[in-house]
């Protein structure tokens, strides 16, 4: 085992070449550019590319064409950038194409963005929310896996602090099951055969004047159902005899998971959950953890987003609360006092003892 | 390729006239589709793939489709393709490029697709020197939604949203996608076709293959722009469109090569045989 001292963009282009990924195109914009910057010194090395793209409509149109010769291709930006990507992504996701886009947001207000998505029709991605830096490294690796496993974009949900943080990790590939061969990527070799290939997010066919979207759509939707069943992640601690259960994710769960032992530690019946995967959204733990709570409270730093989840959840089983809220410093990357334990851990206590949250 | 016999016309055949060969490209899968009767897309896009054929790049090419009337044509074509959103398809080339250098990447859009919806796209690849081709059908109207004006439609051209004509002071002036491609340090090979009669059809093929020669020999990025009929678009009989399509369009986006090897043309002319 060998630990580096390496910063989050780093860290993640690092572990996305050890994935095996060889394209990658982006825009700079805080705090998702040392990502690109990173890209662009490692892939050319890898025989990969980098492309610094015109703008992000681009870079993920850039990274579509990549996807679609087979090859592990990711873009990201800011929730700013990815708000322009959306028509692609869900396009992308029609078109049954692997995809590895990052999110390096200001904050958690894209958390709407992120499971909802901006896009047209009816589409879903999953969504990975890492809590610090090795596990984020761990993530993108599977990010890369699943999104060739269904053939659909796998988003990570970073930040600020994932992005620019130096900590210390040990990456190390992981083993992933065998996947199934790319037998759709293009690469031009069956043209004249009769049988050329073809990807197309609109139902149709070579030599086919049918076009069926219907039955598209309903292929989709029955897979992002097998999804649904298969790939729910979650953490939960200290829920079993919980007064209030918290529910978190990305790097202001990891304060609360810090804060939530502290309390334990002095004896206070609180525990977390904290959602892995923002879609599927790990709704069986949530309603588990609720059974028995006198609340759950949502910490998240924006106005209330999940916290529609964690009530789809717990299904009136125990009043849900949100006990977050906006908080960003001058820069507006979302580096607020929300995240510091101290107030983390006022917030909770003012959950376990009833008190209204200090504006 | 198989070679082309001819006949010899100087005396009376010793057999009856049969089919010697297929008239159509071997990478065309049927010629059954529903364009409009007069189209001139469906006749761009074979002679496309008579060129391909010509250069025997059957097995090695790629295409990026663009959103118009000409999509329906893809599942005709027996070539590779990735279907890309409206104005996209230039990244989308990029990015398969990047990944495929020994392919031969081509898109192909209209000019609502390429100048109106994606115009920054086609510029950026063009400067990049991207080594694909870029293909505008350019019939200057939303052939698909029914005939609407486009960054191409030419003054005093009725659509559907320029009743009059367009009016430069109201609607504003057309954009000439060849004339501003052609200086960009990354573009190799720029020319403007048309598929109005046999030799201009000729003509298109002839351009089209020196832009896919330009790409395999990694010269930069080509395009090259092919009017084409939309009698429904212009809302004219369908046996006017010919006529139109060269008095009306052609008067104003001029046909020719306006760059070769990377070497501007002063006069813009059709290339030799
Ligand atoms: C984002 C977006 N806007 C609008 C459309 C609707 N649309 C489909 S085809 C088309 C115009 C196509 O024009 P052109 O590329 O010139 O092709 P033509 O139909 O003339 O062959 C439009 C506007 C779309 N598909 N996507
Ligand atoms: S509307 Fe115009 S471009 Fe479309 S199929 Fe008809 S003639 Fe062709
Ligand atoms: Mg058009």
């Amino acid at each position: 085992m060998t630990r580096s001292l390496l910063m989050g963009s780093e860290a993640l282009a690092e572990a996305s070449v050890l994935a095996g990924c060889r394209f990658f195109a982006g825009y700079p914009m805080t705090p998702f550019t040392e990502l690109l910057e990173n890209f662009a010194v490692k892939l050319p090395g890898a025989g990969g590319v980098c492309i610094n793209a015109e703008s992000e409509i681009e870079a993920v149109g850039m990274a579509w064409g990549a996807s679609s010769t087979g090859a592990r291709a990711a873009t990201g930006s800011t929730g700013q950038g990815l708000a322009l990507m959306q028509e692609a992504l869900s396009e992308i996701t029609r078109a049954e194409l692997p995809l590895v886009v990052f999110n390096m947001a200001r904050g958690q207000g894209d958390y709407y963005q992120a499971t909802r998505g901006g896009g047209h029709g009816d589409y879903r991605h999953v969504v990975l929310a890492p809590a610090d830096l090795p596990e984020a490294t761990d993530l993108i690796q599977l990010a890369f896996d699943l999104a060739d496993r269904w053939r659909n974009p796998v988003l990570l949900y970073g930040d600020y602090l994932l992005a620019h943080t130096h900590e210390a990790v040990d990456i190390q590939p992981l083993d992933f099951e065998p996947l199934p061969g790319k037998d759709w990527a293009l690469d031009g070799s069956l043209g004249g055969s009769g049988r050329s290939r073809s990807v197309n997010p609109l139902g149709m066919e070579k030599g086919s004047k049918r076009i069926d979207p219907e039955g598209l759509w309903k292929r989709l939707q029955a897979k992002h159902e097998e999804i649904e069943r298969r790939e729910v992640r979650s953490q939960s601690e200290f829920t079993e005899d919980a007064d209030v259960v918290v529910v978190a994710f990305g790097s202001v769960a990891r304060t609360v998971r810090h804060v939530v032992a502290k309390l334990r530690e002095e004896g206070r019946r609180v525990g977390y959950v904290r959602p892995i995967t923002l879609w599927p959204f790990p709704l069986a733990a949530v309603a588990e953890a609720a059974q028995g709570a006198r609340q759950v409270a949502v910490l998240e730093q924006n106005a209330g987003q999940m916290i529609d989840d964690v009530r789809i959840a717990v299904a009136g089983s125990a009043p849900v609360r949100a006990i977050g809220g906006i908080s960003t410093d001058p820069s507006s990357f979302g580096i607020g006092s929300l995240l510091e334990p101290a107030n983390v851990r006022e917030r909770i206590l003012c959950a376990l003892e009833d008190r209204e949250i200090p504006r | 390729m198989s070679e082309p016999r001819v006949l010899s016309t100087d005396a009376a055949p010793d057999e009856a006239a049969r089919v010697i060969e297929p008239a159509r490209p071997k990478l065309l899968r049927g010629e059954d589709h529903d364009l409009c009767p007069g189209c001139g897309e469906p006749l761009a896009v074979r002679v496309l793939l008579e060129a391909i054929e010509a250069l025997a790049c059957e097995q090695r090419s790629i295409a990026v489709m663009g959103i118009g009337c000409y999509t329906a044509l893809s599942t005709l074509i027996d070539v590779d393709s990735v279907q890309a959103l409206h104005g996209r398809a230039p990244s989308l080339a990029t990015g398969v490029k990047r990944m495929r250098p020994d392919s031969l990447v081509f898109t192909l859009q209209g000019d609502g697709d390429m100048a109106s919806e994606g115009l920054q796209e086609v510029i950026h690849t063009a400067a990049r020197g991207e080594s694909v081709t870029c293909v505008m059908l350019n019939n200057g109207v939303f052939g698909e939604t029914g005939g609407h004006m486009t960054a191409t439609t030419v003054l005093g051209q009725r659509t559907k949203n320029t009743l009059e004509g367009r009016d430069a002071s109201y609607h504003g002036h057309p954009i000439g996608m060849a004339e501003m491609l052609a200086p960009l340090g990354g573009s190799a090979y720029v020319a403007r076709a048309a598929v109005y009669d046999a030799r201009s059809v000729t003509a298109a093929r002839r351009m089209l293959q020196r832009a896919f020669e330009s790409q395999l020999a990694g010269e930069g990025f080509s395009f090259v722009e092919i009017l084409t009929m939309c009698p429904t678009g212009w809302f004219i009989p369908t046996a006017e469109g010919p006529g139109y399509l060269d008095e009306v369009l052609g008067s104003v986006h001029g046909v020719g090569e306006l760059k070769v090897r990377g070497e501007l043309h002063e006069h813009p002319t059709e290339p030799e045989n």
